[in-house]
């Protein structure tokens, strides 16, 4: 026996939740007993490999498949033509307007390749390794197209197009404006009104997820139904979707996601891949399986972010913001993916962050171009809005010669004004940001390192000190239904749990949001001990399977404690009320006499009655002694539809020290308070924001997935795409407070991305107050030493040496950070 | 195809192999010890790490053909009589994996690691794993994870 979990003395009923309970998943993880997909083998299982376009955009001429066709152990090789008739479109579930624009997503390539990465082929044959050799033996002729790389000059006239079906590169354009809204009012007014605008250009870089378990997927056919095996964070969604694709019905398709490596929204996704599988298993009759390789994986999963950022913060001489002008282009790749066009929507509301802003203007367009398609990152347009709202507070601050944390506090919501409704409309729950600030300065040694910085600036020191704040905060909770409705998104964003009593006394709880390394195992197996008083051990946790779990939404935005949680609480409470009838009977005592403790009914004022609620699963399963009438179960579910987000909230500092004469930056000290409501599990929690941190820091520091001019991806390994080592990071201090969310029945406000949203404006900030002093307003990120060399040493944002085809290219080629007006300004940049 | 003789988590085995067989390839499809995962092709990522002959060794970078003669230890033979490995115990203790793709090998770097310098500062455990990445902890609680177990393998030996 390895056993891996103790219970803790304690006397008493101690509560589960709070507790920081060891995980239970990790029994199999740490010895090696896993369930990958990539693990599943089945009898006469055969593998496919996808031949991929080199090139970035081209007319697809002959493919000629004979020579893969006859090679050594192949079975099949398919082109797009003959899957054409099948494979419809990767379907995209949220067009964000009536007018937007999609080129339509073929899985594999029928007359055009539209990015490098795009499959062309399948390959299918009796092992991997012979797959993957009949590659190399296709033919494919590719006859060029001009290729879409800049986003600003894919907008202009006369530009390249992407697809040559479309009329512009242009998908759609979605604008919210608080005036028109009645959240707000006029931002021409406030601007026109303002003592000070400051109006920047920031440059969201495209990063790639970078799960570390490669996607898998293996089908199986049983007659005409289908069982579906893959390494997706969203099972739910994925067999409603394939059926409405593939026209395999959904009661004849079962899909499973076993253990899963990791997603970050880089497997909420129906991915060509997984449309393949189906069909060619489907064609073939017979168990299929694709693994992807890391390179192919970095070169065809989808990216996330790539914005560029107009930003114009308008405010009066005393530092009171008046104004927010926000315009996005955000860059969606050649296709349309599940939330492709969404991804900037969700973050539209959130620009004006924890500020009392009067006036809002949001605008963006979406923009094709030949690159792999965009979809959710860890985030997923939160970080977007944070980054570019706590930079330009910075920036304000400077133009106004502020502390950048007095501004902040001048303008913030105040934690007697809760909940409070944004310029945005959107209504926040609960909080306070200077309890968190106060705890987190002291948390980072505030005083001595501005000390600190003072004595370096003086000394004229070659590393200098810098210091930068992020006072964020997101909505989570993803979602109410009838706003996800509002915005057109294609479902709902409700939750379903259900409990099942055994007649052993042992539970198994189904859980409709599918974790791939968040322990819900763990924190809804603490819930439902607290909610039905049995043991922690007691408690199985089932997800992932739809059979299983035959309703659900899955995990991503940060909802499935705040929403699937919700779901599984209420589950339990209707157990207890239903095994409360049953034990008012075998108690021969009415229902109002009883009282429910510890996991067991008693009748008030008789010590010594009682029986348990285990004990009633069994009496429940024999039924022999049943009340009338009532139907010999006490299991139950329920669905839970929030009514509104939560919002978690937090201050993170970071302090910078910058090497003026190499450009290396190194994180001296990161120290952040965030407020998650509720806490479950604070050993969960705090791994979350650790992780969290981990990727919004390299966002900052190391990420980008750079084009060359020709549309290649060149950091297509891991050679080239620098995901941080456990030598890249520093230690976090990290602490809470705890603001509960007022809409859940746990209180929780959801903790996956906050670390990820809050920490990448906080390091440049920092890296920025370094500097600042020698004439260095901005710098492209990632802060690579190179770049932050030239941003000192030759001006500008260091960018001028970025790569072709990057965004960092076209910025720097198009115009500098700093002083840029928008379109939308009429004020002609900083005044 | 070669004909090998490896010894794996104390068992033997003879097989041929395909001269361009991977180790980690063979000790998932020939031998079905799926607990060594692969998660790049590059050796980058150090999810594939087992120990050959006692060293830890990236099974992506080594031919099944090299481990001819040879005693490999993955992460399913590290428990012994049924009690986990301090290395083991020390990340479920202090919550060292999340999704825990990356933890066989990040485990067996880390035995490895502890073996050459039994009493790491947070420094050297941080260089001392960079050769295996993770995405979804931060690393910081792995890096308390090595320094506790560390102490105890330290405390095992004494």
């Amino acid at each position: 026996m390895t056993a891996v979990e103790d219970r803790p003395v304690t006397a008493g009923p101690a509560k589960e939740v709070g507790q920081a309970r060891k995980r239970k998943e990790d029994a199999r993880l740490i010895t090696g007993k896993t369930t990958w997909t990539d693990n599943m083998v089945l009898p006469g299982m055969l593998h496919l490999a996808v031949v991929r376009s080199p090139v970035a955009h081209a007319k697809l001429g002959a493919i000629d498949v004979e020579a893969a066709r006859s090679a050594p152990n192949v079975v099949a090789v398919f082109t797009g033509r003959d899957l054409a008739e099948e494979q419809g479109s990767i379907p995209c579930a949220w067009p964000v307007t009536p007018e937007m624009v999609n080129p339509g997503h073929p899985s594999v390539a029928v007359d055009e390749v539209n990015h490098v990465g795009e499959a062309v082929a399948v390959i299918v044959a009796r092992s991997k390794t012979a797959a993957q050799d009949a590659v190399e033996l296709v033919d494919v002729d590719y006859d060029p197209l001009p290729v879409v790389l800049d986003m600003d000059r894919a907008l202009e006239d006369g530009a390249a197009l992407t697809h040559d079906h479309v009329a512009s590169n242009e998908s759609f354009r979605w604008i919210f404006d608080a005036g028109d809204a009645g959240t707000g009012s006029s931002t021409d007014e406030a601007f026109a009104n303002a003592d000070v605008v400051v109006s920047r250009r920031f440059v969201q870089q495209r990063l790639i997820p970078a799960f570390m378990e490669p996607r898998s997927t293996v089908v199986q056919p049983q007659g005409d139904n289908y069982t579906m095996w893959s390494s997706t964070q969203v099972p739910h969604i994925l067999r409603i979707m394939l059926a409405m694709t593939t026209g395999v019905p959904e009661h004849k398709l079962r899909v499973i996601a076993p253990d899963v490596g990791g997603g970050f929204g880089g497997k909420l996704q129906v991915t060509p891949e997984e449309v393949i599988t189906l069909l060619v298993a489907k064609r073939l009759g017979k168990p299929v399986k694709w693994t992807e390789t890391r390179s192919e994986s970095l070169m065809s999963g989808h990216h996330g972010r790539d914005q560029i950022q107009y930003v114009d913060i308008a405010a009066d001489r005393e530092g009171n913001v008046l104004g927010l002008k926000v315009h996005i282009l955000a860059d969606m790749g050649a296709y349309l993916r599940l939330i492709t066009p969404g991804v900037p929507i969700l973050g539209a509301f959130m620009f004006p962050a924890i500020y009392k802003f009067p006036a809002y203007r949001f605008d963006c367009q979406g923009v094709f171009t030949n690159k792999t398609p965009t979809d959710a990152y860890r985030g997923a347009g939160r970080p977007e809005a944070t980054f570019a709202i706590e930079r330009i507070m910075d920036e304000l601050a400077v133009e106004l010669d502020m502390d950048p944390l007095e501004l902040r506090r001048k303008n913030w919501i105040n934690a007697e004004e809760f909940p409070f409704t944004t310029v945005a409309g959107l209504e926040y729950d609960s909080g306070d940001y200077e309890q968190a600030t106060q705890q987190a300065l002291e948390l980072l040694g505030y005083d001595e390192l501005r000390e600190e910085q003072r004595r370096r600036r003086e000394s004229n020191d070659p590393v200098q000190l810098g210091i930068g704040f992020s006072t964020f905060t997101e909505m989570c909770g993803l979602a109410p239904s009838r706003v996800l409705g509002s915005l057109s998104y294609g479902a709902g964003g409700w939750e379903h749990a259900s409990i099942r009593m055994l007649p052993t006394g042992k539970v198994e709880v189904i859980t409709g949001s599918t974790p791939h390394g968040q322990g819900h195992e763990t924190a809804w197996s603490q819930l439902v001990a607290d909610e039905l008083g049995v043991p922690f051990e007691d408690i199985e946790v089932l997800h992932g399977d739809t059979a299983i779990s035959p309703r659900g939404l899955d995990t991503y935005g940060s909802r499935s404690l705040v929403v699937g949680g919700a779901a599984v609480v209420n589950a339990s409470q209707k157990v207890v009320a239903k095994a409360r009838t049953v034990a008012a009977h075998l108690l021969e005592a009415s229902e109002d006499d009883l009282q429910f403790e510890s996991g067991t009914f008693s009748v008030r004022g008789t010590p010594g009655s009682g029986v348990s609620i285990q004990e009633i699963a069994l009496a429940t399963f024999a039924a022999h002694n049943f009340p009338d009438g009532v139907e010999p179960s006490i299991d139950a579910d329920a669905t839970f539809d929030p009514v509104n987000f939560s919002f978690p909230h937090g201050t993170h500092i970071c302090a910078m020290e910058v090497d003026t004469e190499t450009g290396m930056v190194t994180i001296r000290k990161y120290a952040c308070v965030d407020d998650v409501g509720k806490i479950v599990n604070p050993l969960i929690v705090e791994g979350q924001v650790h992780g969290g941190l981990a990727q919004g820091i390299a966002q900052a520091l190391y990420e980008e997935a750079v084009y060359d001019e020709d549309g290649n991806l060149t950091t297509g390994t891991f050679v080239d795409y620098l995901v941080p080592s456990a030598a890249d990071l520093p230690h976090f201090d990290t602490g809470n407070t705890v603001h509960e969310a007022p809409g859940n029945p746990i209180g929780a406000k959801g903790v996956g991305e906050a670390g990820c949203i809050a920490s990448t404006p906080a390091v440049v900030n920092a890296a920025l107050d370094a500097v600042r002093h020698l004439g260095v307003s901005d710098i492209l990120m990632p802060l690579t030493p190179e770049r932050v060399w030239r941003a000192i040493h030759r001006g500008g944002d260091g960018g001028d040496r970025a790569t072709a085809g990057t965004n960092a290219y076209g910025g720097a080629q198009t115009e500098t950070t700093a002083g840029v007006s928008t379109p939308e300004s009429r004020l002609g940049g900083d005044r | 195809m070669t004909q090998i003789s490896v010894r794996v988590d104390g068992a033997s085995y003879t097989d041929d192999v395909e001269p361009r067989t991977l180790l980690v390839h063979y000790l998932r499809e020939q031998l079905g010890k799926v607990g060594t995962v692969v998660g790049c092709d590059t050796s980058n990522c150090g999810a594939c790490t087992v120990h050959l002959d006692g060293e830890a060794v990236k099974s992506c970078t080594v031919l099944a053909v090299q481990a001819d003669g040879s005693e490999v230890t993955t992460i399913e033979g590290i428990a012994q009589n049924g009690s986990l490995h301090p290395m083991q115990k020390a990340f479920h203790e202090l919550h060292g994996l999340q999704c825990g793709y990356c933890t066989p090998g990040m485990i067996m770097a880390s035995i490895d690691l502890v073996g050459d310098n039994p009493d790491p500062s947070e420094h050297e455990v941080r260089e001392g794993i960079e050769g295996n990445l993770c995405r979804c902890t931060g690393y910081q609680n792995i890096v308390r994870a090595v320094q506790q177990a560390a102490a105890e393998m330290r405390g095992a030996q004494a």
